[in-house]
C-alpha cells in the first residue's frame, strides 16, 4: 500500500477539467486508488470515479490523501501526484 | 415596469422580446419489470445512445465554440461510465426489478442532492450536469424528443429556470440576444457559453414571470433585468446600446487596416489562436493572418489521440476562415511537463530539458505521421504553412523533414491532394537555433521566434518558478542580442522572421523590434488593434536607430528605461 498527502494549489481547486485529467490518468492504473478530502474529512472514495471526486469537493489549497494498492501503486501515486503539483498544465 | 436584479454574468446590452424556454416536460412511472435482462438491454442502449449524442455535442461545441467549452460533454461522457452511476442503476433495476426510468431518476435525484448538499457554489452547480445527462438519457427510454425551441420565430431573450450545458449548445446562435435564468452561480455553463457567444447573460434572477414576447431590456453588466419598459427607458438603454457600438466599430475599423509605419514601411501583425472560435475572433479584430495556431489542445482533452481526420477537420475549418491569408500551423509541443492522457509519458527529472515538442513527436511516429498528413491536407488551395517547435540542432531539422516528405510520399500513395510547395518553418525558442540561424536560414522557409522560451532558455529562469521569473524578460540585452542575429541571419537569404511571444504584442518592446526588423509580429487577438495602432505611428528609420541604441545597452533595466523614455 502506498499512500501520499498533497495540498491542491489549482485556484479551482479538482473542478471539472482537472478532475477528469485525473480520473483518467487514475483509470490507467491497475491498483485500487482511494482519494479523500482531508480537509473535508471525508471518507476515503474511488478515484477512478468522476463523480466520487467532483462531491469531494476539493478547492484550493484542500489537503487530501491518496491511497493506492496493487502492482503499480508507487507509479500511480507517483503519476497522479505530479498531475496535482504541475497544477494539470494550467 | 418591473427590474429585477441577478448576478450580472456577461456585459453587453440586450433589447427585445422574451421567449420563454422550458425543457420538454414528461412523467416518470414506477413500474416493477419481470423480464430484468431486457430491462437492463434497454438501459444499456439508452447509455449508448447518449454517449455518441455527447461525442457529437463535443465535437460541434469545439467546431463552433471553443474547445475548452466542449470539455464538459467529455466529462458527461464520464458520468455514464462513472460506478457510482451506471452501476448504481443497474443495481436498482436488478434487485428492485424497477424499470430503467424510475431507476435513472432515482440515482439522479439521490446524486443531485448529494452534490447540492455541498456548501461550494462550484461543487454545487454539478447537481445541474447529473440531472442533464440523466435527463438525457430519459429522453431516450422514453422515445421522446427535445424541442424546447422550436417555437423561437425571432430574435429573442431567453428565459429560463436553468440552462444545460447541451441546451445552450443545441440553440441555434444566430437567435439569441441574451440569456437570462433564475437559478445559478456566476460559475455554471450558460455564463461560460454566454461569453463565448458573446452576448449579455444574468443568472440567478430568482423566480421571474415573464410571458413570450413580454418586451425586455437586459444590462449584463448591471446584472439588470427590467420587464416591460416604458418609452423613455427603452430610449436610454438604445442610446447606451449605440454608444457601445460605435466605441466598438471605431477600434475595428481602424483594425482592419495595415500597420505601415510613417516612413511607409509595413509590417504584418498576425494572431496567435489555439480554436476555431479565436480564429472566427482574430479575423474580426484585423488579424492578418495566423502566425501560430497551437494543436495541443485537440491532444491534451482527450483519453484516446485525436484522428487523422479529426485533425484534418478542425485545421481545414480554420484555414477556411483565413482563406488566402497565412496560416502558420505548429505541430505539436507538449511532453516534459505537459501530460499526454493518450500517451503515456515517462516521468521526467527536468521536463523543460526533456522529451518535449519535435523530440516527443520524432520518437512517436504514430503521434507525428497523422498531424503532419492532416496539416497537409488542409493545405490544398489555403495558405497554410507548417512550424516545427522545438528544433536544437541541424540534425533534428532534417530528420522531421524527413518525417515530412513521409507523410507526403503516404499521402500521394493514397492518392490524397495537397500543396506539395508548402511552406515549412521553425521556431527559433532555444539559444543553439539562435545561434546556429546562419546555417538553418538557408533550409527553411520562415523563421519564427519564441520569445517566452528563449528568454527561459537563455537565461535559465523556469518561468513558472515565483522565485525567479521575474528575471525571465524578453527585453534582457543577451535575449535581444540573439533576435538581432536571427533577424539578420534570416534577412541575408531572403527569409522572413517572425515573433509569437508574449513580446510581439507588448507596446514597450514593438519599437525594438521593429527597429530591429521583424517582419511578422504574432500576437493574441485582442492585441491586434491597440498594436497596429502603434505601428502606424512609428517611423522605421528611427526605430532602428532606437534599436542600435538599445543593443549597447548592458542591462534589462537600461533597456527598460530607454524604450520608456522613449515611448
Amino acid at each position: 500500500m502506498v499512500e501520499k498527502t498533497i495540498t491542491v494549489t489549482h485556484k479551482l481547486g479538482l473542478h471539472a477539467r482537472p478532475a477528469s485529467l485525473f480520473v483518467k490518468a487514475a483509470q490507467t492504473f491497475q491498483s485500487k486508488i482511494s482519494i479523500a478530502n482531508l480537509t473535508r474529512n471525508t471518507q476515503p472514495g474511488d478515484a477512478k470515479s468522476i463523480l466520487t471526486l467532483l462531491q469531494s469537493a476539493v478547492a484550493q489549497e484542500h489537503t487530501i490523501r491518496l491511497v493506492a494498492e496493487g502492482e503499480d501503486a508507487d507509479e500511480a501515486i507517483d503519476t497522479l501526484s505530479k498531475l496535482i503539483e504541475n497544477n494539470f498544465e494550467e | 415596469m418591473e427590474i429585477i436584479k441577478g448576478i450580472p454574468a456577461n456585459g453587453g446590452i440586450a433589447i427585445g422580446p422574451a421567449f420563454v424556454y422550458e425543457a420538454t416536460s414528461f412523467t416518470i412511472t414506477r413500474q416493477t419489470v419481470s423480464d430484468i435482462p431486457h430491462e437492463l438491454t434497454r438501459f444499456k442502449a439508452a447509455i449508448d445512445g447518449v454517449d455518441d449524442d455527447l461525442m457529437a455535442l463535443k465535437t460541434k461545441t469545439a467546431r463552433d465554440i471553443g474547445a475548452g467549452e466542449a470539455e464538459i460533454f467529455e466529462v458527461h461522457r464520464m458520468f455514464l461510465a462513472d460506478p457510482s452511476f451506471k452501476d448504481a442503476i443497474e443495481a436498482k433495476i436488478s434487485k428492485e426489478q424497477l424499470n430503467a426510468e424510475a431507476a435513472v431518476d432515482a440515482i439522479s435525484k439521490s446524486l443531485g442532492q448529494q452534490f447540492q448538499a455541498l456548501d461550494d457554489d462550484y461543487f454545487r452547480a454539478r447537481a445541474n450536469d447529473v440531472h442533464d445527462v440523466s435527463r438525457k438519457l430519459l429522453y431516450r427510454l422514453l422515445n421522446i424528443s427535445n424541442n424546447g425551441l422550436t417555437g423561437l420565430s425571432q430574435a429573442a431573450i431567453i428565459i429560463a429556470n436553468d440552462l444545460t450545458p447541451s441546451d445552450t449548445v443545441t440553440f441555434p446562435r444566430d437567435g439569441l440576444l441574451a440569456l437570462c435564468t433564475e437559478i445559478g452561480s456566476a460559475t455554471s455553463h450558460t455564463v461560460i457559453l454566454a461569453r463565448s457567444l458573446n452576448i449579455p447573460a444574468i443568472v440567478g434572477l430568482g423566480a421571474i414571470t415573464i410571458k413570450n414576447d413580454d418586451m425586455l431590456i437586459v444590462d449584463g453588466a448591471a446584472g439588470k433585468l427590467i420587464i416591460n419598459p416604458d418609452s423613455a427607458t427603452i430610449e436610454q438603454y438604445q442610446k447606451e446600446q449605440q454608444r457601445q457600438a460605435v466605441k466598438q466599430q471605431e477600434a475595428l475599423s481602424q483594425a482592419a487596416k495595415p500597420a505601415t509605419t510613417v516612413d511607409g514601411h509595413q509590417v504584418e501583425v498576425v494572431a496567435n489562436i489555439g480554436s476555431l472560435a479565436d480564429a472566427q475572433q482574430a479575423i474580426g479584430l484585423g488579424a492578418e493572418g495566423v502566425g501560430l495556431l497551437r494543436t495541443e489542445f485537440l491532444f491534451l482533452e482527450q483519453a484516446t489521440l485525436p484522428s487523422e481526420d479529426e485533425q484534418y477537420n478542425l485545421y481545414r475549418a480554420i484555414a477556411d476562415v483565413f482563406q488566402q491569408l497565412p496560416l502558420i500551423i505548429r505541430t505539436l509541443d507538449v511532453g516534459g511537463d505537459k501530460a499526454l492522457p493518450s500517451i503515456k509519458l515517462a516521468p521526467e527529472q527536468n521536463p523543460f530539458l526533456g522529451q518535449r515538442a519535435i523530440r516527443l513527436c520524432l520518437a512517436n511516429p504514430t503521434l507525428f505521421q497523422p498531424q503532419l498528413r492532416a496539416i497537409l491536407r488542409a493545405s490544398v488551395d489555403r495558405n497554410v504553412k507548417i512550424m516545427l517547435p522545438f528544433i536544437s540542432s541541424l540534425k533534428e531539422w532534417q530528420q522531421a523533414k524527413t518525417a515530412l516528405e513521409q507523410a507526403q510520399a503516404s499521402l500521394t500513395a493514397d492518392q490524397l491532394p495537397f500543396n506539395p510547395d508548402i511552406e515549412v518553418g521553425m521556431m527559433i525558442e532555444l539559444p543553439s537555433a539562435a545561434v546556429l540561424a546562419d546555417l538553418f536560414a538557408p533550409q527553411v522557409d520562415f523563421f519564427s521566434i519564441g520569445s517566452n522560451d528563449l528568454t527561459q532558455y537563455t537565461l535559465a529562469v523556469d518561468r513558472t518558478n515565483e522565485r525567479v521569473a521575474h528575471l525571465a524578460d524578453p527585453l534582457q540585452p543577451a535575449v535581444i542580442r540573439l533576435i538581432r542575429q536571427v533577424i539578420e541571419a534570416a534577412h541575408q537569404h531572403g527569409k522572413r522572421v517572425g515573433l509569437c511571444g508574449e513580446m510581439a504584442g507588448n507596446p514597450l518592446a514593438i519599437p525594438l523590434l521593429l527597429g530591429l526588423g521583424l517582419d511578422e509580429f504574432s500576437m493574441a487577438a485582442p492585441a491586434i488593434p491597440q498594436a497596429k495602432a502603434q505601428l502606424r505611428k512609428l517611423s522605421r528609420s528611427d526605430s532602428q536607430h532606437l534599436a542600435q541604441h538599445c543593443l549597447t545597452l548592458p542591462t534589462l533595466e537600461a533597456v527598460q528605461g530607454y524604450l520608456k523614455d522613449n515611448l
